[in-house]
């Protein structure tokens, strides 16, 4: 069975330099397209991929990955923004990796675009009011 | 012409002052001209929503039945720890208290998710609060130890009393070191990634009564979402630093400690903060009315932005070292336009105190003065001003000899 999913991966400044992208690729035979890539304020590497192939070679890869000490979130995690608690402080905007917070130059309003988040986690901690909240 | 406040008030009563908030006096003065504009305006509302770390509240619980002497002893709302060194019944709490069992940075950065400031906020929301104490016991206080729920309508009295808000201009916070840090200005991404800064610029009450020339002590203001006063200047008040042409300070200049009735007050206002590697605290509305008496003090009131600079500060060291050095200095209009250009380089910037909040709350304040609901006070005393020669001193340690 065929399958395609979007993943997030974390893993630890030691395994920045290692190829398990390649890895995943030749050994599992998974294809993958990368929809972020960056190194986190904690200096972790965060990537964001789309993984295609088989079910089976899927479940044996994501296995390796974490055997490799890589964290996986799916990005099925929905973080969502508590309205009434959002004081419009902007402490978020900066902290999100991809953007997902933006100021409106005019009103100084932070319009969150739960579109871009990939779910992260970043702005969890980071919110003062707590404002900004993890679903599974 | 000039007013007076009595006059002004007069207006209050029958609905007939004039009234802006400090945005929307910058329009008027420069459609209308200052001359006319300070004849016609009878008060400018200002506003600010940000995180204040010195902020608490008092309490007096009633005295229980046998009774108990807290004073001396210990106390925990919601296990957070209150001061006792007061009388029996009466209850101190700092925003920044923690429970003693928080991992504070045991594992940085900690989260600090519960401290004072959110009981305070709990408390303001009408939720019982639990108190556990415990004293030594005396002849007349025999009681050793206490536990039971609060609620604000219960106590006797519940005073908010901020010791220093409303700071007149405030660092700019980057970090040029090469790992990121947690600071109380937020999270700072290594090289410069970031630029933080924490004030609500020309809407910020003291920014626009530069001089202290109608904001004293006794000045009636929205405090949390209810009234309050300024009780007093703010601790490390600092009336003497540098000033553009304008007067407008260039770095962190006056404070304000302030006092209100925490019964009045809502928890839109005053919300527990949770900063990250730093601590707790709590996020206070303040909103200050400056009534118009001649054209000089409107003149002030229409500060804009572009008009107000700030100094850029590495928070990697210079600040935690204590030196003097300054990697820039920056305007409001170009920090809120989302990026600042420093040393060549664009950087992203991000707020810590909430411009819309402090628009709401000078429209707010706005609303109730025009609808008679809030009258403007003559300050008993006036506050420390530029020529004071008050100064705010670092600590000269002075080591003691065992
Ligand atoms: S940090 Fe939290 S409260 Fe501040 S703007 Fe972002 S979501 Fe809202
Ligand atoms: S979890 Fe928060 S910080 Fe991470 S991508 Fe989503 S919005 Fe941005």
């Amino acid at each position: 069975m065929a399958v395609s999913k979007k993943v997030v991966l974390r893993f630890p400044r030691r395994m920045v330099e290692r190829p398990i992208i390649y890895r995943l690729a030749k050994d599992y035979d998974l294809e993958f397209n990368i929809l972020k890539a960056s190194i986190t304020p904690e200096q972790e590497g965060l990537l964001v991929l789309e993984l295609k192939g088989n079910q089976a070679e899927y479940d044996r890869g994501i296995e390796f990955l974490l055997k490799a000490g890589v964290q996986i979130q799916s990005l099925s995690q929905d973080i969502t923004r508590n309205e009434e608690r959002c004081t419009q402080c902007g402490a978020c905007v900066t902290v999100c990796p991809t953007g997902a917070f933006k100021l409106d130059p005019k009103t100084q309003l932070v319009i969150f675009n739960n579109e871009k988040c990939i779910g992260c986690g970043l702005c969890i901690p980071a919110c003062p009011p707590h404002a900004m909240e993890v679903h599974f | 012409m000039a007013k007076t406040i009595a006059e002004i008030n007069e207006k209050i009563k029958t609905g007939k002052a004039v009234v802006f908030t400090a945005e929307e006096i910058i329009r008027v003065a420069q459609e209308k001209g200052v001359k006319q504009a300070a004849r016609e305006v009878d008060v400018v509302t200002t506003g600010t929503f940000g995180i204040m770390c010195s902020s608490g509240a008092y309490f007096n619980i009633g005295h229980a039945s046998p009774r108990i002497k807290l004073g001396g002893g210990r106390a925990y709302l919601n296990d957070v720890p209150a001061y006792t060194g007061l009388a029996a019944a009466d209850l101190f709490l700092g925003a920044n208290a923690l429970p003693d069992d928080d991992p504070r940075n045991r594992f940085h950065p900690g989260e600090f998710n519960y401290g004072g400031g959110h009981v305070i906020e709990e408390l303001v929301a009408g939720k019982d609060v639990r108190l556990v104490a415990t004293a030594y016991g005396t002849d007349c206080y025999p009681r050793k130890r206490l536990e039971t729920w609060l609620n604000i309508k219960d106590l006797n009295e519940a005073v908010l009393f901020n010791i220093r808000n409303a700071y007149q201009n405030y660092n700019v916070a980057v970090n040029l070191s090469d790992k990121t840090i947690y600071t109380y200005m937020g999270m700072l991404k290594p090289k410069m990634g970031n630029v933080n800064y924490s004030s609500a610029g020309q809407l910020s009450p003291l920014f626009n009564d530069p001089f202290y020339q109608t904001i004293g002590i006794g000045t009636r203001i929205f405090l949390g979402g209810g009234t309050g006063f300024v009780a007093w200047q703010g601790t490390q008040h600092n009336p003497t630093v540098p000033r553009t042409e304008k007067g407008i300070p260039k770095g962190g200049a006056g404070t304000l400690a302030v006092i209100g009735d925490l019964k009045q007050m809502s928890p839109k206002w005053l919300v527990g903060a949770s900063v990250q590697g730093y601590g707790c605290s709590l996020t206070v509305g303040i909103g200050v009315p400056i009534p118009i008496l001649n054209e000089e003090i409107l003149q002030y009131t229409t500060v804009t932005d572009a008009d107000i600079y700030a100094q850029v500060i590495d928070y990697s060291d210079a600040y935690p070292q204590r030196r003097p050095d300054t990697v820039a200095e920056v305007t409001y209009a170009e920090l809120k336009s989302g990026k600042v250009k420093i040393k060549g380089k664009d950087v992203p910037t991000a707020a810590r105190s909430s411009y819309p909040r402090a628009v709401e709350i000078a429209a707010t304040l706005k609303d109730w003065i025009q609808t008679g609901k809030f009258f403007l006070t003559e300050p008993v005393e006036k506050l420390p001003g530029a020529e004071s020669g008050v100064t705010v001193k670092p600590l000269r340690e002075r080591p003691i000899e065992g």
